[in-house]
């Protein structure tokens, strides 16, 4: 396989190399993530790994910035020619790691096989169709007006449709995308990204070099080689850091922060993160959590800023609903609500006084002190007459019993795929429903239709402002009613030598764009 | 000879099919490989044809069969997060945790039999009780403690600035107690060379060797206080012997006698205990091959069982319990080349 990739690359070094003329990359860089990319096929699994190797080796039609707007990418500018329709202009004179000129056919080759894929397939649902006008430009066209039309856009990486079509030796087609098999598309790859994988030993290293011929000649970056180590044990990725191993990791455990702060030789950046830590009360196993006020009560005796600032070293930011800062469904008014004696009197209104008993379970090793916060939690509740009885699972054995709603008080992490509110209630607070999929992760069974159809509506509100205000109102509306009970949202932190410039290249997405790094 | 390996083959057959057994029953409690497998916003139909097309819908027993069909043919399956056959992945992983292994006993074999036989021969001198003491503490102190501690010794180092550095003592003291660090903390460095099949060795290059230290010496410090205990122990037991004291009234000189007359029999348990010990030294480097990202066996076991990728762990447990039988048998080779008066099979002499 080694031999393979390094002979690939070497016939693509006699190609371009006459052509060698973009900016110097001279710098090595050496880092550890707690994982290394499960496959090279970009389309195989939606993950954070996936998408981080996805702004390595490809480039998006447009992608995020910092603040949560878009930045033009590989579509040179983009319009709405009507309610269902998003005109793109493609970026001439692109080039694949290949040699080959992107066009519109290989956006397109890219989207339909988008369509196929088991984990990306629901995100590009509503749009229907890619329609290529001419080389350089295409219309994506859905079947009613989607106001998240851009966002979905930032997940279409162009790949070379020249390289992943055709037959390998063996008769297998070269575009199949297969979960758990040899597939042709995940162990070679040709994107127009900033670097190429010119080495990979799953599990162990992955080695990456500049595109010579990028085409982003404007791009800062000067990192020339770039070596990934997967080092899953934090406190080794830390050491490794500190001892000068590696230059650059992510994440950087909650315990080791003060560690890399008091080195004086390193950086470290945090940044509030999007994924919201929560429980749902299972309002199909507890009678009690039908009534409201019981819901409240809970709520009310939650200490969310408590939970962030003592279990969670202040690395969490506390939440009063699912929706993070800069979201639109983001609903300022809402403040976590601690107050044990109100949750008192709410118990004594619903007419449980003396409480009850009920089980909870969370994973141990899935969020950043996950078994930590749920004993939390169990304490919390025992002060209103709640008797918990805990339980905590690797991840591995959780999510079976979670799909299976083994406890009355469960506890998810969501991150929204699309960075919008309405996947958060899609798959959060919708009523379940098997046939749609609305509600795949609403283990609490809270269900309000009202809520619902305000969602479905704000789906297909393209006046941005309307749609926010909507969100909002969802937003609230659940806060009213206690439909589950926000924890925080999990904050991010990378941690690098003070001469690699991490800082710029970072966003809240997590897949920190590695082609406009600078080292000094 | 034939039938003492006839015998111990069969031995390693039954081990592996009640293992294989073991580690298909226990398979629901591991997890649901398919939550490795997609992605959260995944829906449930699309997660039910994933898990049509993988077999995991059949009842068990279908499922151990169709696994024990392909077996016998020497197909153990394919590992659903390398999408290779899991003897492949294995095999790519082995060489790693050999060398560690080879390493670490290394260590041990240079280290324990002088100060254990030193330690016999001169009960109280104080340099044996020092190593008698450094030994209890290494015995209970977790080879993860121990990595921990190596790494923040010798990787990353210390300033120590406990004394006055304005006295040329204190000045001394600092500097002696600190430390550069400079030693790689994880992995097995760029340097390995290419020896056959998956084998990439560290053994031939500077860089290979200095990121062999750190584990091999975690590794050995678990063993290391064991054999030195166990030989000084036979040892000092030998030397009371009939033979011995035999040799000594003949006017033999020490060092014959202690190196050639005692230490060969007191070498006899030492390899019995000594082959156990390296097939459970494999088990070990699961915690090493951990804290120092060590890209062995040990390393990809532990993240197979968290991402359940069964297939591999079954065939990890099996090739262990191979492991084991091997070693064994050698052992038991071994010994009745020492000691010829050992039969193998057990028959009457």
């Amino acid at each position: 396989m080694k031999k393979l990739l390094t002979a690939f690359v070497g016939s693509l070094a006699l190609i371009t190399a006459p052509l060698a003329v973009s900016a110097e990359a001279t710098k090595e860089l050496k880092m550890a993530y707690d994982a290394d990319p499960v496959t090279l096929d970009i389309h195989e699994q939606l993950s954070g790994g996936t998408l981080q190797l996805s702004h390595m080796a490809f480039d998006p039609l447009l992608r995020w910035t910092k603040d949560l707007d878009f930045e033009p990418r590989l579509a040179k500018s983009w319009e709405r020619i009507d309610d269902n329709t998003m005109r793109f202009t493609l970026r001439k004179g692109v080039k694949f790691h290949t040699g080959n000129e992107l066009t519109s056919k290989d956006v397109k080759f890219t989207f339909d096989r988008l369509k196929k894929s088991q984990d990306f397939k629901a995100i590009f649902k509503p749009i229907s169709d890619l329609k290529i006008i001419d080389d350089y430009t295409f219309d994506l066209v859905t079947s009613e007006p989607y106001p998240l039309l851009l966002n979905t856009a930032t997940y279409i990486f162009p790949m070379d449709s020249k390289f992943y079509s055709g037959k390998t030796e063996d008769g297998k087609d070269k575009s199949a995308i297969t979960k758990h098999g040899n597939s042709f598309a995940s162990q070679h790859l040709s994107g127009t990204g900033p670097y190429t994988v010119v080495e990979r030993q799953q599990g162990v290293r992955m080695v990456f070099k500049r595109f010579k011929d990028y085409w982003d000649t404007n791009s800062p970056g000067n990192v020339d080689k770039i070596v990934l180590t997967p080092i899953k044990e934090n406190n080794t990725r830390v050491s490794a850091l500190l001892s000068g191993g590696v230059d650059f990791i992510a994440p950087v455990p909650p315990t080791d922060l003060d560690r890399i702060k008091r080195d004086p030789d390193t950086n470290l950046v945090t940044m509030s993160g999007t994924r919201i830590i929560l429980l749902t009360m299972n309002e199909e196993r507890v009678e009690a959590f039908k009534n409201p006020k019981v819901r409240q009560a809970i709520a009310y005796a939650v200490n969310q800023e408590g939970i962030a600032a003592k279990i969670m070293k202040g690395f969490a930011t506390p939440a009063a609903q699912l929706s993070p800062k800069g979201y639109q469904g983001h609903n300022d008014s809402l403040k976590p609500r601690y107050d044990v004696a109100k949750a008192k009197e709410l118990m004594k209104e619903a007419g449980y006084e003396d409480g009850f008993t009920i089980t909870m379970m969370a994973p141990n090793n899935r969020y950043v002190n996950d078994d930590k916060i749920a004993q939390a939690v169990a304490a919390m509740l025992a002060r209103i007459n709640i008797k918990v009885d805990l339980k905590t699972l690797p991840k591995a054995q959780y999510w079976p019993e979670y799909d299976d709603r083994a406890a009355d008080i469960m506890m998810i992490g969501w991150h929204a795929d699309t960075e919008d509110s309405a996947n958060f209630y899609e798959f959060l607070t919708m009523c379940p429903n098997k046939e749609t999929g609305a509600g795949q992760y609403n283990a609490g069974n809270y269900c309000n239709p009202e809520i619902d159809a305000m969602v479905e509506k704000a789906n297909v509100e393209t006046d941005l402002d309307k749609r926010a205000a909507l969100l909002q109102e969802v937003e609230k509306r659940l806060y009213d009613d206690a439909a589950f009970i926000p924890l925080h949202w999990q904050d991010l932190a990378w941690a690098a030598k003070k001469d690699v410039h991490i800082e710029p290249v970072l966003n809240v997405m997590n897949f920190p764009y590695l082609g406009d790094l600078v080292v000094k | 000879m034939l039938a003492f390996l006839v015998q111990r083959i069969s031995q390693a057959l039954l081990v592996m099919f009640v293992i294989s057994v073991i580690a298909f029953a226990i398979q629901d409690g591991l997890g649901d490989p398919l939550q490795q497998m997609v992605g959260m916003s995944v829906s449930q139909q699309e997660r039910d044809a994933i898990r049509e097309e993988l077999g995991l819908n059949d009842p068990l027993p279908v499922q151990y069969l169709r696994f024990a069909g392909n077996a016998i043919q020497g197909d153990l399956g394919d590992s659903y997060f390398y999408s290779k056959p899991t003897l492949d992945v294995i095999l790519e992983h082995l060489p790693a945790t050999l060398e560690l292994v080879i390493g670490a006993s290394l260590i041990i074999i240079v280290f324990s039999v002088p100060i254990g036989v030193y330690s016999a021969i001169r009960p109280q001198a104080w340099l044996s009780k020092f190593f008698m003491g450094v030994s209890t503490v290494g015995i209970s102190i977790p080879v993860f403690l121990t990595a921990i501690v190596l790494i923040q010794l010798f990787s990353i180092g210390v300033t120590v600035d406990w004394f006055p550095s304005d006295t040329g003592w204190g000045q001394w003291l600092n500097g002696a107690l600190s430390t550069d660090g400079g030693l790689p903390s994880y992995g097995r460095g760029e340097e390995l060379t290419h020896l056959f099949g998956t084998w990439y060795s560290g053994f031939f290059s500077t860089g290979g060797l200095m990121h062999l230290i750190l584990p091999a010496v975690s590794l050995a410090s678990i063993m290391l206080p064991l054999f030195i205990r166990l030989i000084r122990a036979e040892m000092m037991e030998v030397l009371q012997s009939d033979y011995i004291r035999y040799a000594r009234a003949k006017g033999l000189s020490a060092g014959r006698i202690n190196f050639l007359h005692a230490l060969k029999n007191t070498m006899l348990p030492v390899i019995t205990v000594g082959g156990v010990q390296i097939g459970i030294m494999v088990a070990y480097t699961i915690l090493t091959e951990t804290v120092f990202q060590w890209p062995g066996v040990g390393l990809m076991f532990l993240e197979a069982i968290t991402r359940s990728d069964i297939p591999l762990i079954v065939a990890y447990l099996m090739v262990v319990g191979l492991i084991f039988v091997i070693t064994n048998t050698v052992v038991d080779l071994i010994y009745g080349l020492v000691n010829p008066t050992v039969k193998l099979t057990g028959k009457k002499a």
